[in-house]
């Protein structure tokens, strides 16, 4: 609480997640500076998707603390994260299949909406007013990521690379002020990646932080400013793109200790 | 005309007109046919409503926000004691000392009330399971309840095993009776709630069930239906899209069981009696066999599975025995239905078989049919792909 400097939206404090005898994470902390692409690499298995889940409460963190705008909001339930306005997508893709793409983002406007279990009941003027609302809306995502032609085809029947981007509709929906991104890029070709890369800039542009989790090193390096690296639990880097490329600890950890 | 042809090819659309028009014309077809001895029929389809409420009741749990629901008799059960201890004698033994004959029109909606405050309680301390553990701890929950009804020393309140009985049974406000009593204007010369004419409950499920269609099919197109659909669909991702997946989970337990609450308090008036026996365990699975054969997560769906299963168990499977002898009779094999040391005679052979071919329709139905008479588009497409097509190869091995 101590870093409620206006500049940083995110502030990971000596986090630490403990499964039994496994330390996932162990005394991770940094900053994430407002209205930039901040990554976290770090090989197979180093925390990373540990660390995302313990940011939006999916799981509570042993110790440490998760600032987020000022506020510790470690261990708060995960609809709770999102309501305060914290969106993620999923390492693999977590979309409600069996539901329209457009469908899929209504469900992510769901956290700002009004209509009380009476709205819906007897479909007052509210409940009227709010679902036109929100068809635009949701609408209005899926073509700010470019999928809106496939609007009414169930989420399961889009191509990949789209379902990548209407998981990203949907976080979106939510009005986050912080959108965590796992693995965005996964199973890109070089050309959507390209695109990916456009579609980040453009949420920035929005005013919204963009924290992600990615393995292919020219996205991190060309997306985001800052940068840090985990192993084996622990942070071993931080630094702009520049600095952690040419970090010792990082070359090592990702090829072995050379001779 | 052009919400007509607007839904003219819309199967939904069909189902409702169909199933509006039937029950409109189902008692005159049967008084037309058969004078008043088809009143049982009435009766019959009366009875059968109860379970249309409660198939669309479990359709909300089952259905809609995918909680495998197996104890849903309980709240069935719950429903028709309110309604008994509210609206009988009953409790001048109690210590209240005082008969409540509360009338039915608020006790329907006071039973409504009960058994969705039953659903709230059953379901705060068991939805965080999942899945099979789940219907683990509703199966019990639907044991425990009827039995609960029988203990001896609640006998002042419910009458352990003897059940409740002289019921009131309901009647309509002295204003609404003006029309129907003239001679002008009578539709049907005994409309009342009386045990020899049966018309009278039977618009009364209907009317029941219209509201309760009305109400549920607005709650599945709203915010509400659509996080139930995408708790059903992943929780995990619901939750991380701010859906308080505890509270929605809780709504579809309530709702479910508040629907099943209506049935209770309507039946238990039209028998005038309410058993711990009415609410086995056999009860749930009927319900749920309804739901899954007519198509879950669809309205119509399954009160056409509800419709059609109960004209099957409570119709022809009884009807069965008789006719089979009679047609074999007909043909000359007249012989079959005589009672022999080794042979039972077929009417009773039939009678004995009914399970059998309970089972067969069921079993037949869902080889052919498997996802429902009238599946929701969303089953329809779940069972028609059973595995991925989308090229998920390349997603799992980045380095």
């Amino acid at each position: 609480m101590s870093s409620a400097d206006a500049g940083t939206i995110l502030s990971l404090q000596g986090v630490i997640k403990r499964f039994g005898g496994l330390t996932a994470v162990d005394q991770v902390s940094f900053d994430v500076p407002k209205g930039e692409v901040f990554a976290l690499i770090g090989p197979n298995g180093a925390g990373k998707t540990t660390l995302f889940n313990c940011i939006t409460g999916m799981f509570a963190p042993t110790a440490g603390a998760v600032v987020f705008e000022g506020h510790d909001i470690a261990g708060t339930k995960p609809h709770k994260t999102a309501q305060l306005g914290i969106a993620r997508t999923f390492q693999n893709i977590r979309l409600f299949e069996y539901m329209t793409a457009l469908d899929n983002v209504k469900v992510g406007c769901h956290v700002r909406m009004r209509a009380q279990l009476w709205d819906s009941l007897f479909h007052t003027p509210l409940f009227h007013h709010e679902e036109r609302e929100v068809a635009e809306r949701a609408m209005a995502q899926l073509q700010f990521v470019g999928i809106e032609k496939r609007a009414d085809d169930f989420a399961r029947n889009l191509a990949y690379g789209q379902q990548r981007r209407l998981e990203i509709a949907r976080a979106l929906a939510t009005e986050p002020h912080l959108l965590l991104l796992d693995e965005p890029a996964a199973g890109f070709t070089p050309q959507e990646k390209v695109e990916l890369m456009a579609l980040v800039q453009k949420i920035i542009d929005k005013g919204i932080t963009v924290f992600l989790i990615e393995h292919d090193m020219r996205v991190v390096m060309e997306a985001s400013q800052r940068i840090a690296v985990l192993d084996h639990g622990e942070k071993i880097a931080e630094g702009t793109p520049n600095e952690v490329r040419n970090n010792q600890r990082v070359i090592e950890a990702y090829l072995g200790k050379s001779a | 005309m052009d919400v007509v042809r607007e839904n003219s090819r819309n199967p939904n659309a069909i189902a409702y007109a169909v199933l509006l028009v039937g029950a409109l014309i189902f008692p005159e077809l049967m008084f037309f046919l058969g004078g008043d001895s088809n009143d049982f029929l009435v009766s019959l389809a009366a009875d059968g409503g109860v379970f249309v409420l409660m198939a669309i009741g479990l359709n909300v749990v089952v259905g809609f926000a995918g909680l495998l629901d197996l104890g849903y008799a309980a709240f069935f059960a719950i429903g028709s004691y309110t309604y008994g201890m509210l609206a009988s004698q009953q409790l001048i033994g109690s210590p209240l000392h005082t008969a409540l004959h509360v009338p039915f029109w608020i006790a329907l909606f006071v039973g409504l009330f009960i058994a969705a405050a039953a659903g709230a309680l059953l379901g705060a301390p068991t939805l965080r399971l999942r899945g099979d553990y789940l219907a683990i701890v509703t199966l019990g929950f639907g044991e425990i309840v009827p039995r609960f009804f029988k203990n001896p020393h609640l006998n002042a309140w419910t009458s352990s095993v003897n059940g409740i009985s002289a019921l009131d049974v309901p009647t309509l406000p002295a204003w609404i009776t003006g029309p129907w009593a003239g001679t002008d204007l009578a539709i049907e010369q005994n409309f009342r709630f009386v045990s020899f004419n049966y018309t009278a409950w039977y618009v009364l499920i209907v009317l029941l069930i219209i509201l309760s269609v009305l109400a549920v099919n607005n709650l599945q197109r709203s915010r509400l239906g659509r996080a139930w659909m995408a708790v059903r669909e992943d929780e995990t991702a619901a939750a991380a899209m701010g859906v308080n997946t505890v509270t929605i989970k809780l709504l579809a337990f309530a709702i479910g069981a508040s629907v099943s609450g209506f049935a209770g308090a309507f039946y238990g008036a039209k028998l005038s009696l309410v058993s711990p026996d009415q609410f086995t365990f056999i009860v749930s699975i009927t319900i749920l066999s309804m739901v899954v054969l007519g198509g879950m997560g669809n309205i119509p769906g399954a009160i056409i599975g509800a419709i059609v299963l109960y004209a099957v168990l409570y119709y022809f499977l009884p009807a069965a025995p008789q006719a089979v002898s009679g047609w074999v009779q007909a043909i000359g094999l007249g012989s079959l239905n005589n009672v022999t040391p080794n042979w039972p005679g077929l009417a009773e052979f039939v009678h004995r078989l009914q399970f059998i071919m309970f089972g067969l329709i069921l079993v037949g139905t869902m080889l052919l049919r498997p996802q429902g008479l009238l599946p929701s588009r969303l089953r329809a497409q779940e069972l028609k792909r059973g595995v991925h097509d989308e090229p998920v190869t390349s997603a799992a091995a980045p380095v």
